[in-house]
């Protein structure tokens, strides 16, 4: 089984979140960047088919040059091979289309993105990537069998549970659950020398349609000044409840 | 790169007391690989998850969760960081196996010292001085965590004087082995450990020797109860009692008689390693005081906004990033000079052994600094949390328990105060490193008249650099001036030499902060270290007020009329600043940057 893992490079969730050119782009100065959590339970998953079913993990990154610290930690996780498409990723439409290209050259029986990315939630991609591919496609999904071309699926629906079967090829829309957080590995120290040696192609990007276009991005507005009120003063908290805070 | 050039390049140790390194010319923490980044994200990880979520059970004297975790360490490859590839290990440069040693270290002294004893003392003098079957043997196993290995060279009355033990190793009839019967004292890992790393006397040899000693109950090894101690519960020291134990001729370290140097080698890289174990510990300490003072409400205000606490946290995040910028400097040092004497046709063992000698005095300075740094972090971070601080609900009270070890062990902070001077004035006598020319030349300039003329010190970090220049001239002048008097005898004269080492260390430390500063200000520009800049000067200022207090302490001691007169003005002249920097300004910017942050974090 041949396994393409897609990987969005995300901001830690610690990070300091700002924007620069008229509040048009994320200001990435300083920030930590890390592989997309749900994309990493999908990794993980696909480590897990690895070592029981021989299969082998390709992984994928739309980005430039600075994706590739994320995408060599998947490699030292223990993926075979990684593919960098040489592009800033705008979009769902266009990630998804830039990624549909490598999978068609690629041959892939099974496809993990994760279920949205903690940067911009678009979670359009693996929907999408399905479509074009015209293959099968489980979202939420919370875990994972395979057997042959047989498919056992879960996905999380509200307040339950979902168990699905397919085939292969198929698009699967991860998230935790796949793994638990307990599981996700940490790069041993031979797996980040054998990062090294490992093949990491860059191929360049293919003409598409950029859907969408970032106009601007806001910040909620900053929490004012916390008012303290003696608590033997009711009175007063009941009058700033009623006529400054006005939530009663 | 010709090895001519290399040699340049480099600076000899002990060697920064007398020439000026450029900023280009030290190793930072923002100078790591990629793959270095990665390699500590991974120790992070492993901390946070392994260790750091469970720090309660490092208090309850859960010696097993211990082992536990060090095994699992050796799953992730972290115990053989250090270790050649030839014995299964990663074979890593020195700036890697510090950067684990420091990230791993930092959640509690209980797994450190398992760490560190292990890694360090434990495996070290097999891969330093093991002969080839040794190495075959005993080390891959001790790198993947099979096997753990401890170091017995204390006793109960050799201590410091470490030679001085009473341990026997005695010739068998059949010359086939040597029976070792002794006790031996305060024995990290004893309780888990595989092998033994082993120090006795054979007949009335003046040194001791080093022996690797398999841990098998039947063969005459007893182990005594765990040490009930102060702090660093969970990591396992006992009394190794040997009686007759039989160690096959084929298991002695080196040659005879080659113990002492065994173990003092061991203890340089022990004591390197100890302080970057001591940096982490700083990190973490400090951002949960500053976490805390940002959600403590006092007088219907956070804490941090008391000029009292900014204070501290100014101090502790000063003194983290100081002990940072003098640790890698050094450990780059290190990793250069092995590569250059490998270059030269050296064995990576021989490499590794001298690179590291090399570097004693940086070793010792290392040591005794960042310990003491992690002490007063400590103890301001506990106060910080106030009565929550004294509390064991916090990790504040044990963190402060743990901390008092690292003055005690790897030779105690007095111990490593006389060797860095000792070694350094050592140096000096073999022409290794030229310190009498420079105190000469100090001398004659105090003959002189001074310059009245106001330097221009527009440029940044310029007055900061020219001081750091004349604090070098107060050790050249206090340290020559004494050797003159006392010849070898000086080292009889203790407070004398350790006024002198205070003076080696602050002026080490402060110039690492301040040239680590400097090279990340050229690159990112001055904007991006406004803080670092600040932390550079205020560590420079408690510097020199430390030198002054030291410096008139020791001249006073030794100098009278005219020569201590003349010494003082010195003293007077090699420590004033032209323009005073408002250290109250500085401690409040220091402090509103970490807790804007929330965390210490400046790489
Ligand atoms: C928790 C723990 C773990 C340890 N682990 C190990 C281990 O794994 N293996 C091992 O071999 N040892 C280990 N040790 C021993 C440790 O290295 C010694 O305790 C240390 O070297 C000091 O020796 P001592 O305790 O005998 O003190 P002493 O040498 O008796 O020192 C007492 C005091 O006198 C001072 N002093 C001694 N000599 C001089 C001098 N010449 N000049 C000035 N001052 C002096 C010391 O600085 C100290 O303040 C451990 C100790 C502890 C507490």
């Amino acid at each position: 089984m041949k396994i393409l893992v897609c990987i969005s490079n995300v901001p830690d969730t610690t990070s300091k979140i700002n924007f620069t050119e008229d509040d048009t782009k994320f200001d990435t100065n300083g920030v930590q960047f890390v592989i997309n959590p749900n994309d990493e339970f999908g990794l993980t998953r696909a480590m897990w088919f690895k070592e029981k079913q021989g299969a082998t993990i390709h992984v994928v990154s739309v980005g430039e040059v600075s994706v590739e610290p994320t995408l060599r930690k998947a490699l030292a996780i223990g993926a075979d091979e990684a593919i960098r498409i040489n592009t800033i990723p705008t979009d769902g439409l266009f990630v998804a289309q830039q990624l549909a290209e490598v999978v068609k050259n690629g041959q892939y029986d099974l496809i993990i993105a994760g279920r949205e990315s903690i940067d911009y939630n678009g979670g359009m991609v693996p929907g999408i990537l399905a479509t074009l591919l015209d293959i099968n496609f489980i979202n939420t999904c919370i875990g994972l069998e395979i057997e042959g071309d047989a498919v056992t699926a879960i996905r999380e629906i509200d307040g339950g549970k979902e168990t699905l079967a397919t085939t292969l090829p198929l698009v699967v829309g991860g998230q935790k659950g796949l793994v638990e957080e307990s599981e996700l590995r940490i790069p041993n120290m031979r797996g980040i020398m054998m990062a090294r040696k490992k093949v990491l192609n860059v191929v360049e990007p293919t003409d598409s349609i950029r859907g969408t276009e970032d106009a601007k991005f806001e910040k909620p507005a900053p929490k004012g000044a916390v008012k303290l009120v003696d608590s033997d003063k009711i009175e007063e908290l009941i009058d700033l409840l009623h006529n400054e805070a006005k939530v009663i | 790169m010709s090895t001519e050039t290399m040699n340049k390049e480099i600076l000899r140790g002990g060697q920064f007391l007398v020439k000026e390194t450029q900023c280009e010319d030290v190793f930072t923490l923002e100078d790591l690989s990629e793959e270095q980044r990665m390699m500590r994200e991974s120790t992070k990880e492993f901390a946070d998850r392994e260790l750091w979520a469970h720090w309660e059970r490092f208090e309850k004297k859960d010696y097993a969760y211990t082992e536990e975790c060090m095994r699992k360490a050796g799953e992730l490859g972290l115990l053989s960081v250090a270790v050649p590839e030839k014995y299964e290990g990663l074979g890593m440069g020195f700036v890697s196996t510090m950067l684990v040693c420091d990230y791993i270290s930092g959640v509690t002294g209980s797994f450190s010292t398992a760490f560190g004893a292990h890694t360090g003392i434990g495996t070290m003098p097999i891969t330093l001085y093991g002969t080839e079957e040794q190495k075959q043997k005993y080390v891959p196993k001790l790198a993947s965590g099979e096997w753990f290995g401890a170091y017995c060279l204390t006793e109960p009355g050799a201590g410091s004087d470490a030679n001085s033990g009473k341990t026997k190793a005695v010739l068998s009839d059949d010359g086939k082995y040597y029976n070792i019967t002794g006790q031996k004292m305060w024995i990290s890992n004893a309780g888990f450990c595989n092998l033994f790393i082993v120090f006795a006397r054979i007949e009335d040899d003046k040194y001791i020797t080093g022996f690797i000693v398999e841990n098998d109950p039947k063969n005459g090894i007893t182990l005594g109860d765990e040490e009930k101690k102060l702090g660093i519960h969970s990591s396992s020291t006992r009394q190794v009692f040997f009686n007759d134990t039989e160690v096959p001729i084929e298991n002695m370290l080196s040659e005879r008689g080659n113990g002492f140097k065994i173990a003092m080698n061991a203890l340089n890289i022990g004591r390197i390693k100890l302080a970057a174990a001591c940096l982490d510990a700083q990190r973490r300490v400090l951002t949960e005081a500053v976490k805390y003072a940002n959600e403590r409400m006092q007088f219907r205000t956070p804490i941090i906004n008391f000029g009292a606490i900014k204070a501290k946290i100014a101090n502790m995040a000063t003194n983290a990033y100081a002990g940072e910028s003098a640790s890698y400097r050094a450990a780059k040092n290190i990793e250069d000079r092995i590569a250059l004497r490998e270059a030269d046709g050296n064995s990576h063992q021989d490499a590794e052994l001298k690179g590291v000698e090399e570097y004693a005095i940086e070793c010792s300075i290392l040591k005794v600094a960042v310990s003491e740094h992690l002490q007063e972090t400590t103890d301001e971070g506990l106060q910080i949390f106030g009565g929550m601080g004294f509390s064991a609900d916090t990790p504040m009270e044990s963190a402060w328990r743990d901390a008092r070890i690292s003055r005690i062990y790897e030779g105690t902070n007095e111990i490593n105060r006389m060797l860095a001077v000792g070694m350094l004035v050592k140096k000096a006598m073999k022409g290794h490193v030229d310190l009498l020319g420079p105190a000469t030349a100090v001398g004659e300039e105090l003959m002189g008249i001074p310059s009245f003329e106001t330097p221009d010190f527009s440029e940044l970090l310029s007055e900061e650099k020219d001081l750091i220049t004349r604090l070098k001239k107060v050790f050249l002048m206090v340290a020559g001036s004494a050797v003159q008097k006392f010849g070898p005898e000086l080292e009889k004269h203790q407070q004398l030499m350790l006024a002198a080492a205070d003076i080696l260390i602050e002026i080490y430390m402060a110039e690492s902060s301040v040239l680590r500063t400097e090279k990340n200000a050229r690159r990112s520009g001055e904007e991006s270290q406004k803080t670092q800049i600040a932390m550079s000067k205020l560590y420079l200022y408690n510097a020199v007020e430390t030198i002054i207090k030291k410096g008139k302490e020791a001249i006073i001691s030794f100098a009278e009329g005219d020569e201590q007169r003349m010494m003082l003005m010195g003293l007077k002249r090699f420590t004033k600043y032209t323009n005073y920097p408002n250290v109250t300004a500085l401690r409040t910017q220091i402090a509103d940057a970490v807790a804007e942050q929330n965390e210490y974090t400046f790489d």
